[in-house]
């Protein structure tokens, strides 16, 4: 079944891409937004004022049908010394660098605003793809995953499959809308509008090869400065979807930011899922006859 | 090999996308879908309005309304990029707040009526004669010049283009209505 | 410092993070962590206002390491110059028996006039030189500030010398040496106590910079309105300026101090400004007593020696653009026609000139006060007492409707029915609906071309200004009176196209450029000629039409030039990207490094030549040249001097003229502080212009009584996702959606202190208002200790008002309209404040709550 998937490719024949991709280096994030209001502009995305949240300057909340790009801001403080992997000498090393009000990227007295564009991951085993019944969700000659708006009958089968929370409903028309990675724009050889406009170049748009290996160059150079928890997230194909079109370059676990440390494809183990759930069944029948019969003991 | 899209997509299916998540359950509006600024009458380079970075815009128009600003990739100064601000230019241009037509408020009315453009530039120009005349200052005590008046105040903001603010300067000069101001003083 | 550039200039911080990651190291100098504080190496939390005591902390550092810049500064500088002995520095005690004795130096300079609040400054000058005022006047008060301080472009020198010079530098007189005791005391023990960081942070950043200057190396230092909305505001850049000078980093590649402005065309609209006291390029507005002749003004205002020595043919070639063949030799070129200045006819003052009933009318033209000027319900109020308002903007702001809603509607101090202020509201055209220039924060002017026609009344201001002035001069046709003459004669026909007959954009931008007797445009301002054979609008924009051609709408790719790019639009003067750029090389014209190599003598072919960018200098002008005796304007400037806007060529470390606060840049506290000034006895900027009435009360201050009211210190500023007051960023819905709802910021201490709750409502009071806003507790505001004591912050975002998508209170109800009288600039980075949890009162009872503070703080009402 996986082998097949990966082959999306040559049922496009000769119309078929290379599979392109998203790299979002958070480490030059600024939070500006304007991946968020060029996503918009260009997909036409109705707004939806959320009002104040208090979320730090997020205030749009999340990905969803109306925000296709997120960009999260996570305030933290890091004790000295707490960095997984620090001798005693780095930890003491940095209290005093601290304390002397010396700071080091990003880290301030041990305050980081971490900031990080979130997106359709547009995985390689992609489950709301996989359990769509209608034929909205394809995946593209570039292969990417695209809903087309003019199927999508809002069943809501890939809302609950996604493992990132990505689908989401419009509630004005029911149908499922998220990023296309700008399907109409990369049929004309135009850059993702998020890409484009991001001013510092967080958002990278690409072949996923070649975004792969310049990710990765980019890790070496984070964590030889000292980004101990700098990480890659979805780089490769070692994880729960198979890789993803969508990756990110990390300054902090996953969680930090809001995203499944090990995201799973939720169709990749339906028989095991099927025979858990008959386990459970039994457990629980199990445990029913026990609460009615012994309860009185 | 390609499959001729021409074919029933269940056959196309069969044919090379078992699992008919791909080409297969492509529909004719994907396949045929494009970026609309491919269909652009022109195309027009700009700058943004918002901050002093002077970020190059393409503005994107058809039939006559702008349908897309982005980033110019040409420029030396922005490289392409837009921030949300930049990027939101064609909603600031196309905002459905923004309102097209005179309004006039009476002295101690209630609200706003609807008048001409020439007949609110008519208006306009009778209060400036009458308003500079009433207020005019031909020499201060000591008998130096002043040609001035300093009823009228002027308050620009700094998304005025320069020649704007050229024949804005001029004209103000010469009828001595010197308080000419701007966002700069702000 | 003083700016936060991540989030207001997104676009251009690109060029930091690319710098950055090839190895430079970026600090950041604010009171809160922003999004610029996030990307930076070091991040030092200031408290707000204290920027001088700072920068003053790293002039004394690197002079108490030697680590200044020795070639430079003796050649490029005004550091060996001998200033008057009569002058006394700040530091200097004993000569004032009026106040009280002290530990602390008085903190006032030679020359101060308690019964003016001015100095006089005969003091202050060259030794050798005579001083008068550009204005005529030995006090610079109101009417002479700015442009119109005394010598704003310098003294007379002869020859373009400083009658006495020490190259040595260490004559006690000497501005070296001057600066060096007035900066003793700002060691950063001293320096951290006022600002409340810590000495290690400000000797960190000393260092960063010394290590990153001199020969091989340039560091740059960026500022904003962080630094100009304060009493202080231009002493602050005069602080840095001093820095950059003793490390040699203007003039060079990657060096420079700079402004970052934040608006398209702020910097085009002060270089042809719509300002009150200048005209275009700077040149001061005349003022009564520089009457009766053109003469007699420009010996008054420009130098003999450096660029403005051509003042008169500047100021002769404008009035000819302006008034065309009546301009004469024999009636002096029309100078009659131009109106005078005699005092403050700023935006402030004319608003406290409308308060009492003096102001007729105004036009807001893309502007919006009630939300953006300081102390807003003061701006209402004075609108209401105007007779007619004109408001040209996108949709009606909360200007435009101050009539109909406000909070003292709300309050029942004002009803509609009795405004009786006419409002006409005209809507504009945006800038994709009009062809113009844009001039960006580094003066680089860019043309952005007409894609579509603006719909129904939607028109350009150039549109607007032009047919109203037709219609102006339609009625006085024929008019008998003087006072008219000016706008009849004036040159008033322009081209017109388009549907809309729209005026000719590039018809003015010609104009603007330049003729000479033939009608062909001109190439430079050094073509002027004062005898009436050429025009121009602006003598620093002469060349932009240059050979017939629109330079700003040159837009040749980046990817086919070199960095400097110069073939995409136009900077002033010249085609200049960096200014002074012939300190890019040494006295004797060679790059002062390899690595720093930019704008170089080339002795084979006689002339500059630079890496791409224009000269900043005469182009064949040798640096061995020595000017005559008696030469003037440019030939007066040896050829190793590279700032030929100075009448001596160099740079000033020490401003014997132009400034009306002093000569150096000293530390005083805010107009409203819960601080003691603890360097002097003078306790804020002697000279800030206050405006001392009910509309407008001050909150007490430092060891005042009921200074204890307001404890916490206030500022306000703006986000990424909004613009300013709101007009283009409020009523844009995707905008609207970041940012929906007003707020403010402070610290998990404060919020305990206080009882804040996160995401719940704040009120925040001054003795000006009452304002409401959701609470975000973050720890990116973090309290400081200042002398010993916990001082906290309250960061206020201004952009809200009644008006858009979006609404809510606007920040700026708080302040007050206290101003540096250099520039009549207000202090909207610093008051002070109280807050407390829940929701403002609403009706009558918000005024109460205003009243009962002021009444706790001793305010009379």
């Amino acid at each position: 079944m996986t082998l097949d998937v990966r082959q999306w490719s040559a049922t496009y024949g000769a119309d078929s891409k290379p599979r392109m991709g998203f790299f979002t280096d958070t480490s030059i994030c600024i939070g500006c937004k304007a991946c968020e209001v060029a996503c918009k502009e260009w997909n036409q995305i109705p707004t939806s004022i959320q009002g104040f949240t208090g979320n730090s300057y997020d205030n749009t909340i999340a990905l969803g049908a109306n925000t296709w790009r997120h960009v999260a801001f996570v305030e933290q403080r890091l004790p000295a010394g707490v960095e997984e992997g620090a001798s005693p000498v780095e930890a003491s090393a940095r209290a005093q660098a601290i304390n002397w009000g010396v700071q080091t990227y990003q880290e301030g007295d041990g305050l980081r605003w971490l900031m990080a564009s979130d997106v359709c991951k547009h995985c390689t085993e992609a489950a709301c793809l996989e359990v769509c019944p209608t034929g909205a969700l394809f995946r593209t000659e570039f292969g990417t995953v695209v809903v087309q708006e003019d199927v999508c009958n809002g069943c809501g089968y890939c809302v609950a499959a996604c493992p990132f929370g990505v689908l989401d409903q419009r509630e004005d028309d029911g149908r499922v809308w998220k990023c296309t990675l700008c399907y109409d724009r990369l049929k004309d050889g135009l850059e993702p509008a998020c890409a484009k406009a991001c001013p510092t170049d967080s958002i990278q748009f690409g072949e996923l090869a070649e975004l792969r290996s310049r990710a990765e160059r980019r890790l070496d150079q984070l964590q030889s400065a000292g980004q101990r928890r700098a990480q890659l997230y979805l780089a490769d194909d070692e994880n729960g979807v198979g890789g993803a079109g969508a990756f990110f370059l990390l300054l902090d676990d996953p969680e930090v930011y809001g995203l499944p440390p090990d995201p799973v494809d939720t169709t990749r183990d339906l028989g095991s899922i099927w025979g858990a759930t008959a386990a459970a069944g039994a457990a629980l029948a199990l445990g029913l006859a026990a609460a009615v019969f012994g309860g009185r003991g | 090999m390609a499959v001729p899209q021409r074919l029933p997509p269940v056959v196309r299916q069969l044919a090379s996308d078992r699992l008919g998540l791909a080409r297969a359950a492509q529909t004719k509006r994907s396949r045929q879908l494009k970026a609309r600024i491919v269909d652009a009458d022109r195309v027009v380079q700009s700058i943004c309005p918002y901050c002093a970075v002077g970020c190059g815009q393409r503005v994107y128009v058809k039939d006559e309304r702008v349908i897309q600003i982005e980033g110019d990739p040409d420029s030396p100064v922005s490289r392409g990029r837009l921030c949300p601000k930049g990027a939101a230019s064609e909603a600031l241009v196309n905002s459905p707040k923004r309102e097209s037509r005179v309004k006039y408020r009476r002295a101690g009315s209630s609200d706003w009526e609807y008048i001409s453009l020439e007949q609110a530039t008519d208006m306009i120009a009778e209060r400036f004669i009458k308003s500079r005349r009433e207020s005019w200052e031909q020499e201060d005590d000591e008998g130096h010049p002043l040609h001035r008046t300093l009823g009228i105040h002027f308050l620009g903001g700094a998304t005025l283009d320069s020649e704007e603010n050229y024949l804005i300067k001029k004209f103000f000069c010469a009828a001595g209505a010197l308080s000419i101001e701007n966002q700069a003083r702000i | 410092m003083g700016s936060n550039m991540a989030e207001q200039h997104p676009v251009g911080f690109q060029w930091v993070l690319e710098a950055k990651e090839r190895g430079a190291k970026f600090i950041h100098v604010d009171p809160r962590f922003t999004r610029t504080s996030a990307m930076a190496d070091l991040h030092v939390p200031i408290r707000a206002g204290t920027d001088i005591a700072f920068l003053g902390g790293i002039v004394n550092y690197i002079l108490e390491h030697d680590a200044w810049f020795e070639d430079y500064v003796r050649h490029y500088t005004n550091a060996p110059v001998i200033i008057k002995r009569e002058f006394h520095d700040t530091e200097d005690q004993g000569s004032y028996a009026d106040v009280p004795p002290d530990l602390r130096p008085a903190g006032l300079f030679s020359g101060w006039n308690p019964d003016d609040l001015a100095y006089n400054v005969d003091t202050w000058g060259y030794a050798g030189t005579s001083v008068e005022l550009g204005a005529g006047k030995s006090e610079q008060q109101a009417d002479v500030s700015g442009e119109q301080a005394h010598g704003a472009h310098g003294m007379e020198l002869e020859h373009g010398e400083p009658p006495e010079l020490d190259n040595t530098m260490r004559d006690h007189h000497c501005v070296l040496q001057l600066v060096r005791r007035h900066f003793a005391r700002y060691t950063p023990e001293v320096v951290a106590g006022i600002c409340g960081c810590s000495p290690d942070h400000l000797i960190a950043v000393a260092q960063a910079l010394c290590e990153n200057s001199g020969r091989e190396r340039t560091s740059a230092i960026a500022y904003s309105v962080g630094w100009t909305h304060h009493t202080i505001s231009v002493q602050n850049i005069r602080a840095a300026s001093i820095v950059q000078l003793l490390l040699g980093n203007i003039g060079r590649p990657g060096g420079g101090l700079l402004a970052l402005r934040g608006h398209a065309n702020i910097q085009g609209s002060t270089d042809i400004p719509t300002l009150y006291n200048i005209l275009p390029g700077y040149i001061p507005m005349p003022h009564p007593v520089s009457h009766p002749t053109l003469d007699h003004f420009v010996e008054l205002n420009g130098p003999s020696t450096g660029a403005w020595g051509n003042l008169k043919s500047y100021m002769v070639s404008l009035m000819k653009a302006w008034w065309g063949e009546a301009a004469t030799p024999e009636n002096d070129f029309c100078f009659d026609h131009l109106p005078c200045i005699n005092g403050d006819h700023s935006h402030y003052a004319m608003m406290m000139r409308a308060l009492d009933g003096g102001l007729k009318g105004m036009f807001c033209v893309g502007q919006n006060p009630t939300v953006g000027s300081a102390n807003t319900k003061l701006m209402r109020l004075a609108l209401a007492k105007v007779d007619w308002l004109v408001i040209r903007d996108f949709q009606p702001t909360e200007t435009a409707t101050f009539w109909k809603d406000s909070p003292e509607h709300d309050s029942g101090e004002v009803r509609t029915e009795d405004i009786q202020t006419e409002v006409f509201f005209l809507p504009c055209a945006a800038h994709t609906e009009k062809d113009g220039c844009f001039t960006n924060t580094q003066r680089l002017l860019q043309w952005h071309e007409q894609a579509c026609e603006p719909k129904d009344d939607c028109r350009s201001d150039l549109h607007w200004v032009y047919y109203l002035g037709k219609a102006i001069r339609e009625k006085l046709r024929g008019s008998e009176d003087p006072a008219d003459r000016a706008i009849l004669e004036l040159t008033w026909d322009y081209p017109v196209k388009g549907a809309h007959r729209e005026p000719d954009a590039e018809a003015v931008l010609r104009e603007i450029n330049g003729t000479g007797p033939d009608g062909n445009l001109l190439a430079s301002y050094e073509e002027l000629k004062d005898d009436g054979s050429t025009t121009c609008g602006s003598w620093i924009h002469c060349g932009i039409y240059g050979d017939g051609v629109n330079k700003p709408a040159r837009k040749r790719p980046r990817s086919e030039q070199n960095w400097i790019a110069q073939e995409w639009g136009w900077s002033w003067p010249k085609d200049v990207r960096i200014l002074y750029n012939r300190a890019s090389a040494d006295p004797a014209g060679r790059p002062w490094s390899e690595r720093k190599r930019y704008v170089w003598w080339d002795p084979d072919q006689g002339q500059w030549a630079s890496l791409g960018d224009s000269p900043d200098f005469p182009g064949d002008k040798s640096p061995d040249f020595v000017p005559d005796s008696d030469a003037k304007a440019l030939e007066a400037i040896s050829g190793d001097k590279p700032f030929i806007l100075h009448p001596d060529g160099r740079a000033w470390m020490y401003a014997p003229s132009g400034i009306v606060d002093g000569p150096l840049p000293t530390h005083y506290e805010p107009q409203e502080s819960p601080f003691k000034n603890v360097l002097y006895r003078q306790q804020k900027n002697p000279t800030r212009q206050l405006f001392s009435r009910p509309e407008n009360p001050y909150n007490p201050s430092g060891s005042d009584p009921g200074a204890d009211v307001f404890p916490f210190v206030l500022s306000t500023y703006r986000l990424t996702e909004h613009h300013t007051a709101g007009g283009m960023s409020r009523s844009v819905p995707y905008l609207a959606e970041l940012a929906p709802e007003m707020f403010c910021e402070v610290s998990p201490a404060l919020a305990q202190e206080r009882g804040l709750t996160h995401g719940d409502w704040a009120t925040i009071v001054t003795a000006r208002a009452a304002i409401e806003a959701r609470v975000l507790v973050t720890q990116r505001i973090k309290p400081l200790t200042v002398h010993g004591r916990t001082t906290h912050l309250v960061g206020v975002p201004f952009h809200w008002g009644g008006v858009g998508i979006v609404t809510g209170d606007s920040g700026n109800e708080l302040l007050s309209v206290a101003l540096d009288n250099n520039a009549h600039i207000a202090e909207y980075k610093v008051a002070t404040c109280d807050i407390r949890p829940g929701r403002r009162p609403r009706g009558r009872g918000r005024l109460e709550l205003v009243e009962e503070y002021r009444r706790r703080a001793g305010i009379a009402s």
